[in-house]
């Protein structure tokens, strides 16, 4: 018997080791059939947009009844919402974060203070918007308008950035805090001199990821104050006041694939007689909710990958 | 050289600890005044003496606008967990398996690529994800030759594949937690890493297992756009018609969509709304249940 | 021998984690401008003794301790400005911290929490802390790059320097040796010989033999006890008074 023969496998091991085969196989066809899916979606959609996807459709406002035109007001409303939320969602969850990874003690109001934190993430989108219908619209009379939709989004928004500020805040080893806290530097000077200078662009991941979930979410702001459409004079800057009725992406792209039809014939502009839609015409009216769908998906991806690269530069930047 | 700290720092040091305290404490707040504000709007018609819980809970008929109304979610009940319950069904073996590779038999490049890929599924818009229900697979569902194309299994195919990456993301956590001593101790048994992920990992990391698939089970049935899109929004009731058990290429509504759908219709205040608001409380009171029973399990393994 | 006025009064000294006491009522004094070493094995309530003194034990949940710590006559825990306080008391963890600021920002960061503006005096705070430490000279052409980014050994002497900048009056070493390597930790011990000229030094040593190179008197802990205090050199020679200390300092137990 020479060496080689006596490492031969057995048939056992043989039929063990193909079988183990195949099952990463299985595996990898899972996970990759996952992924597939989801990139022939995308591509579909970006496909059937191409006839309104171009530079115009952005700072373009909707015309011929929404049959014709860009969706500015739309794109216009989103910039609102995301900034108006962050506003509030940004400060109070920061703090919240600083809060629970920074003072709160063992004890039984931190355990309720996470049990919350972990239900505010877990409540329906549609029951807050049902909060922000009672509390906002209603009880504090903002009615139906920028700001109640905005706060509304603020309270739904805001566990994203309490739980990554707190996970940026933990990734600061606790030596730190001694170190300083020896110097005879108070709690918060620490904080504001050793901790946040080290976790602040953990926790703008999380505020970047806040603004993809603010510019997403539809059904918040369609009972909170979201129109489908809004007249605007010709010319007219667009803007809105923060009591008013707005226009968004996402309730953009609800309205025009549910809600609305291609109209069949439109008046003409000159003697108002009514007229056919051309060919054309039709085929970009058709493409709208695409094209609003891949710029809403093309928004929320490009935030959310900003802060995944993000992430990334962190780890291979530590200053420790 | 005298440092003092200087008594107006020592103020506005306080006044930020304080607002940080408040901060903190405001998510319970939160928490309490959604259900409190909820159920404040529905509390008129829940105490009055046309409207019966049991009616509610039990009557398949739907009619609020028709004189005298007519209050019964069964039928919206049993679509909201028909729906649920299919989507589950369908994205728990894909994403557990998807999991087990992503931990357990892939290398380290691939695995951080679909993490990305997951992270940035997780992160599309429900409205796409209903818009897609809508446009592309509703479609196929009518060439395949269903009657309609948005239908309960159309809606949980979507529901499916929007559930995935948080189940994939909290069962990868569950296997990472597993501690790597038992690998080592199972593979230097001598098993092959199939057997050691089916005897070892997945007991060792059920409760984790267990956690996502209720977090994904919570998720899917608080989901709104989608299902709104996808399902059609049709008043069927999927268990009676002439289907063995489920019928799965029938219309369902949700309470998530009928909330939605019904609620710009109704006058603020009324009875329709009020009831939409009792549906809110009960939406709520799942999710919540939903939720804390998967805190609960995940806890239990750390207190291990 | 340094015969000095006390410095610090440690009286009946009691410390809990939870319900569990880990210091049970320890008494003793340490002198002015000399240096009091504290041998013991591990777990025997050293670091927990230096967390009292300068009142950070606070900052671990669940503690608590009783019983009388004065400076300079004046009960430390009525102290009501405690961020004054704890500025009189130097510490120097076993591990060496770099925070991760640069080697200026290191030592110029308690001096500016305290309100001291950028500017000469601030420079030459930083100088005079960083020559102390004896390490001025291996950093004074990259004062810009990070604490961090420095060996241990470096790192240490930064801790030390960061230490000083508060100008204490008592500095107290935690196992400061732990992680270097002798040579440092010789370059150290010549630091510590001169800054007993102006300070008073508390020194926690895992090293028997270090004790014995630099403390006037030294006290020997035991699972939260104290078994004996006394002039270093007698205890050293194996002329304890207690049998325990004779065998600790010849190494057979501990």
């Amino acid at each position: 018997m020479n060496d080689s023969q006596r490492f031969t496998k057995t048939t056992f091991t043989q039929k063990k080791e193909s079988r183990e085969k195949w099952v990463k196989v299985l595996l990898f066809m899972v996970t990759l059939m996952m992924a597939l899916a989801v990139i022939l979606l995308v591509s579909f959609l970006v496909h059937k947009a191409l006839p309104v996807l171009s530079l115009n459709f952005f700072p373009d406002i909707p015309r011929d009844l929404m049959s014709a035109g860009g969706i500015w007001p739309a794109i216009l409303g989103t910039i609102y919402l995301v900034v108006l939320s962050l506003m509030v969602a940004a400060p109070v969850g920061v703090m919240a974060g600083i809060y629970l990874n920074e003072y709160a003690k063992d004890n039984w109001l931190t355990r309720l203070i996470n049990l919350a934190v972990i239900n505010l993430a877990g409540v329906p989108s549609i029951v807050h918007a049902l909060f922000g219908l009672g509390a906002f619209v209603m009880f504090a009379g903002l009615g139906e308008s920028v700001i109640a939709a905005s706060l509304t989004l603020a309270v739904m928004t805001m566990p994203v950035v309490i739980t990554s500020t707190r996970e940026a805040l933990s990734a600061v080893p606790m030596s730190f805090r001694e170190a300083s806290w020896n110097l005879g530097v108070s709690r918060w000077q620490t904080i504001r001199g050793v901790v946040l200078p080290n976790s602040i662009s953990g926790i703008l991941t999380g505020v970047i990821l806040e603004v993809s979930r603010a510019a997403g979410e539809t059904a918040p702001i369609m009972i909170t104050g979201a129109a489908a459409s809004i007249t605007f004079r010709q010319g007219e800057t667009v803007y809105y006041l923060l009591g008013e009725k707005f226009m968004a992406l996402s309730y953009h792209l609800y309205y025009t694939s549910m809600g609305w039809k291609v109209p069949d014939k439109l008046p003409n502009p000159e003697t108002g007689e009514m007229v056919p839609m051309t060919q054309a015409a039709l085929e970009y009216a058709q493409a709208i909710p695409y094209g609003t769908a891949v710029v809403l998906l093309g928004v929320v991806l490009l935030f959310n990958s900003v802060s995944i690269a993000f992430r990334y530069y962190l780890r291979t930047h530590r200053k420790w | 050289m005298q440092l003092q700290r200087s008594k107006w720092k020592a103020f506005s040091e306080g006044l930020i600890e304080w607002t940080i305290r408040v901060s903190g404490i405001s998510a319970v707040v939160f928490v309490f005044a959604i259900f409190i504000f909820v159920f404040w709007e529905g509390k008129g018609l829940l105490f009055s003496d046309d409207f019966s819980i049991s009616e509610l809970l039990t009557s398949e008929k739907w009619d609020p606008t028709h004189t005298p109304p007519s209050y019964g979610a069964a039928r919206i009940i049993l679509g909201t967990f028909s729906v649920a319950l299919v989507a589950m069904i369908i994205t728990v073996p894909f994403s557990l398996g998807g999991a087990v590779f992503i931990s357990e038999f892939c290398g380290p490049r691939l695995k951080e690529i679909l993490k990305v890929v997951i992270e940035l599924l997780a992160a599309i818009p429900s409205v796409v994800w209903g818009f897609i229900g809508l446009k592309i697979t509703s479609v196929y569902m009518k060439e395949l030759g269903a009657d309609a194309g948005v239908s309960l299994l159309n809606g949980a195919i979507i529901l499916a594949l929007m559930s995935m990456p948080i189940i994939v993301s909290i069962s990868e956590d569950a296997l990472n937690a597993v501690p790597d001593s038992y690998r080592e101790a199972a593979i230097g048994l001598g098993v092959t890493k199939w057997q050691m992920v089916y005897r070892v990992l997945l007991p060792g990391a059920k409760n984790g297992l267990l956690a996502a698939v209720l977090l994904g089970m919570g998720r899917v049935v608080g989901e709104t756009m989608a299902v709104l899109m996808a399902t059609g929004n049709a008043d069927n009731n999927p268990f009676s018609s002439d289907a063995p058990f489920l019928d799965l290429l029938v219309s369902v509504k949700t309470m998530t969509a009928t909330i939605a759908k019904e609620m710009g219709d109704t006058v603020n205040g009324g009875d329709h709304y009020q009831v939409l608001f009792l549906l809110g409380v009960l939406l709520f009171s799942i999710t919540f249940i939903v939720n804390l029973t998967a805190h609960l399990v995940i806890h239990g393994v750390k207190r291990k | 021998m340094v015969a000095g006025t006390p410095k610090l009064n440690v009286d009946s000294l009691r410390a809990w984690y939870g319900s569990e006491e880990v210091i049970h009522g320890i008494s003793f004094d340490v002198r002015e401008n000399e240096i009091f070493g504290i041998i013991g094995p591990a777990q025997s309530g050293k670091t927990t003794l230096l967390k009292i003194m300068n009142r950070t034990l606070e900052f671990t949940s669940g503690s608590r301790m009783g019983g009388l710590v004065e400076m300079d006559g004046e009960d430390i825990y009525h102290i009501k400005d405690v961020y004054g306080y704890r500025r009189r008391v130097g510490m120097v963890a076993p591990l060496p911290v770099g925070l991760p600021l640069s080697i200026y920002d290191n030592v110029a960061f308690a001096p500016r929490s305290f309100g001291m503006k950028d500017g000469e005096e601030l420079d030459g705070l930083v100088q005079k802390c960083l020559e102390q430490a004896a390490l001025w000279d291996e950093v004074k052409d990259r004062l810009d790059s990070l604490g961090t980014k420095l060996s241990g050994g470096q790192q240490q002497r930064l801790t030390i320097a960061r230490a000083l900048s508060h100008q204490p009056e008592v500095l107290c070493l935690d196992e400061f040796s732990i992680a270097i390597d002798p040579v440092t930790t010789m370059k150290i011990e010549d630091v510590l010989k001169d800054l007993r000229k102006e300070m008073t030094i508390i020194l926690v040593t895992n090293l028997v033999q270090q004790a014995r190179r630099l403390a006037d008197r030294t006290m020997f802990m035991l699972n939260g006890e104290v078994v004996e205090i006394g002039d270093t050199e007698p205890m050293f020679s194996g002329n304890a008074k207690q049998p325990k200390t004779n065998a600790f300092v010849s190494g057979d137990f501990g």
